[in-house]
C-alpha cells in the first residue's frame, strides 16, 4: 500500500502538493478581482502580455519564412512590420505598467519577487529587442552592430557576445532570450496570482486579507 | 495630396532624423514623441473612468 500523498517523499508528489498549496485553482484562475482593480492603469499588465503573444506569433512566422521573404514579399513586409510594432507596443505598455506599479509601490505586501521579476523582464526585453535590431539583415542592422560593438568591447563583453556575429545574435534573439523572457514572465504572472494584485496605498488591505500575504 | 504629405512628413523615416539637443541630452524627435504619447496615455489611464461590468457588486 502506498503512503498518503501528503507525506510521500516522491518529488513529483511533493512538487504537486506545494503547487496546489501555493496556487490553488481558484487563485490561479480567479473569476473576479478586488474592486480597486477596476481602473485603466491595471490594464497595462495584460496589454503587455497580449502584445508579447503577438510578438511571439509574428516572430515565429518570420523565422519559418526567412529574410528573403520578409524583405521582398508584401506579406513578408506586413509580418515584419507586425513584429516591429507589436514590440513597440510591448515595450510601451510595459513601461506604462512600470510607471503605474512604481507609484503604487507595488512591492508592498511581500511582493518583492513580483517586482524583481518585472524588472528582470524589462532588462531581458531590452536585450531581446537589441538583438532583433541586429538581425534585420539590412543597412540598419549593420550600422547598429558596428556602433554597438565599440561600446560592448570597451566593457569587455565583446569577447563572448559579438554583435557583428549574425549567427550568434540570431540564436540569442530567436532562441535564448525569448525563452528567458518567457520564463520570467511566467514566474511574474504566477507571483501576481499568488500574492494578488497590489491594493492602492490608501487602501492597504494587508491586515484584512492575510491569505494573500502569508504565503 | 498636400495634406497627406504634410501628415506623413513627421513620421517619414526615409531621411535623416531630427534631433533635439538640450545640454548633454540628445534625443530624436520620433523618440520624444513616443515618450510624450506614453505620458499622455499614462495620465489618461489614471483619470478616465473604467466601465462598470454588468455583474459587478
Amino acid at each position: 500500500m502506498t503512503a498518503p500523498a501528503t507525506t510521500s517523499r516522491n518529488w513529483t508528489v511533493r512538487l504537486r502538493n506545494r503547487a496546489v498549496r501555493d496556487l490553488p485553482p481558484e487563485q490561479l484562475m480567479p473569476g473576479e478581482q478586488p474592486v480597486y482593480v477596476a481602473s485603466w492603469i491595471y490594464v497595462f499588465g495584460v496589454l503587455t502580455l497580449s502584445a508579447f503573444v503577438v510578438v511571439l506569433v509574428s516572430g515565429g512566422w518570420l523565422a519559418v519564412e526567412g529574410p528573403q521573404w520578409w524583405h521582398t514579399s508584401s506579406t513578408g513586409h506586413f509580418v515584419n512590420s507586425l513584429h516591429l510594432w507589436s514590440v513597440e507596443l510591448f515595450m510601451a505598455f510595459m513601461v506604462i505598467h512600470l510607471w503605474g506599479k512604481f507609484f503604487m509601490a507595488a512591492w508592498r505586501g511581500k511582493r518583492a519577487l513580483t517586482w524583481i521579476t518585472g524588472a528582470l523582464c524589462f532588462v531581458g526585453s531590452i536585450g531581446t529587442a537589441f538583438t532583433g535590431y541586429l538581425i534585420q539583415s539590412n543597412f540598419d542592422s549593420q550600422w547598429i552592430s558596428t556602433q554597438a560593438k565599440d561600446g560592448l568591447n570597451a566593457a569587455g563583453i565583446g569577447a563572448f557576445f559579438n554583435v557583428t556575429n549574425f549567427g550568434q545574435m540570431l540564436m540569442w534573439h530567436i532562441c535564448l532570450l525569448p525563452l528567458v523572457v518567457g520564463i520570467i514572465i511566467t514566474v511574474h504572472i504566477l507571483q501576481v496570482r499568488r500574492k494578488g494584485v497590489v491594493p492602492p496605498m490608501e487602501l492597504d488591505l494587508r491586515d484584512e486579507i492575510p491569505e494573500q500575504v502569508q504565503r | 495630396m498636400t495634406v497627406l504629405a504634410a501628415l506623413a512628413a513627421p513620421v517619414n523615416l526615409n531621411h535623416t532624423g531630427h534631433y533635439v539637443h538640450w545640454g548633454v541630452v540628445q534625443i530624436s524627435v520620433a523618440n520624444l514623441v513616443v515618450i510624450a504619447v506614453m505620458v499622455v496615455v499614462f495620465v489618461l489611464a489614471l483619470l478616465l473612468p473604467f466601465p462598470k461590468g454588468r455583474d459587478k457588486q
